[in-house]
């Protein structure tokens, strides 16, 4: 038995006349979603988003710091999905769960040294300049989200280590009264924070630091000239 | 872990005193001086490339 659809499914490209109009809805729309695109439009165009080229300043080692914290922290996620899913039992006792422990680990120590170069870089070259005010801000938030994802990180080694730290940060949360709400002694919420929460958190602050370098541009040198190109 | 990193890591730091103010472990003081000596190198060195002529530049500063 066959059915034969009598409704209108037509494929047509609509005349010209109606894409105009629908253009003309489209920017008029009070619909939250225009209102969205339209404002990522006017701040962050595509060709902002994804340059193919960049200012002949950028042609500097000390620009490439910023780039090599994001590779870090692509393998410290990455390392640390592994670990996180294959858990404790696997990655204290085989040779390649200690090896995919030490590449987290020593992520760890890069992304830090990494970011670290970053900071004085941009420190020294005023990198808040020509309204970057919110880029250098969101940089000094990841900064300190990311001292809070490494100590959080330390604290579930299970090791002697992590006791350790675990006990000297206790004494110090309580002492600034915030012992009752974060304990370090708790690997159970130490472990959600650190796995969970404060990833999602740092990745978000990333990913925002990153879009307002698109839409400012990076930072030229001190003593360059906007007419100047090389 | 062998040899001479064992030797180095699996042991309590070592920590270098300057007069009774400052301590520093030489772990620390050795990533510091890393991250000096990259900062460093970074703004001496030159990038390769760098004489290539760029056609596009960011106005909104």
């Amino acid at each position: 038995m066959s059915i034969q659809n009598t409704e209108n499914t037509s494929t047509e490209t609509p005349a010209p006349e109606d894409s105009a109009h629908e253009d003309s809805i489209s920017e008029n729309s009070q619909m939250w979603t225009a209102r969205l695109r339209n404002m990522w439009q006017r701040n962050l165009p595509i060709d902002k988003l994804l340059p193919d080229t960049q200012p002949a300043y950028v042609s500097s080692w000390i620009y490439v710091f910023g780039v090599l914290t994001i590779a870090a922290f692509v393998d410290i996620l990455i390392s640390g999905l592994i670990l996180a899913f294959a858990g404790p039992a696997w990655y204290h006792t085989s040779s390649l769960g200690l090896f995919v422990n030490s590449l987290h680990f020593w992520g760890v120590q890069l992304f830090f040294v990494f970011m670290v170069v970053h900071l004085w870089g941009k420190f020294w070259m005023a990198a808040w300049r020509g309204r970057r005010t919110a880029t250098w801000i969101t940089g000094m938030v990841a900064f300190l989200a990311s001292i809070g994802t490494a100590f959080t990180g330390y604290l579930i080694q299970t090791n002697f280590d992590a006791q350790w730290i675990a006990f000297e940060a206790k004494d110090g949360f309580n002492a600034v009264g915030i012992g009752a709400f974060f304990t370090p002694t708790n690997i159970g919420q130490i472990m959600l924070i650190h796995v969970a929460l404060l990833p999602l958190v740092l990745g978000a602050i990333t990913v925002m630091h990153v879009l307002l370098v698109r839409k400012h541009g990076v930072v030229p040198p001190m003593d360059a000239l906007p007419e100047i190109e090389a | 872990m062998s040899g001479w990193l064992s030797n180095f890591m699996n042991v309590p730091a070592k920590y270098i005193h300057f007069n009774s103010w400052l301590q520093i472990s030489v772990s620390n003081l050795i990533v510091i001086l890393i991250m000096l000596a990259l900062f460093a190198a970074a703004i001496l060195l030159p990038f390769p490339g760098s004489h290539s002529k760029s056609n596009s530049h960011r106005g909104d500063k």
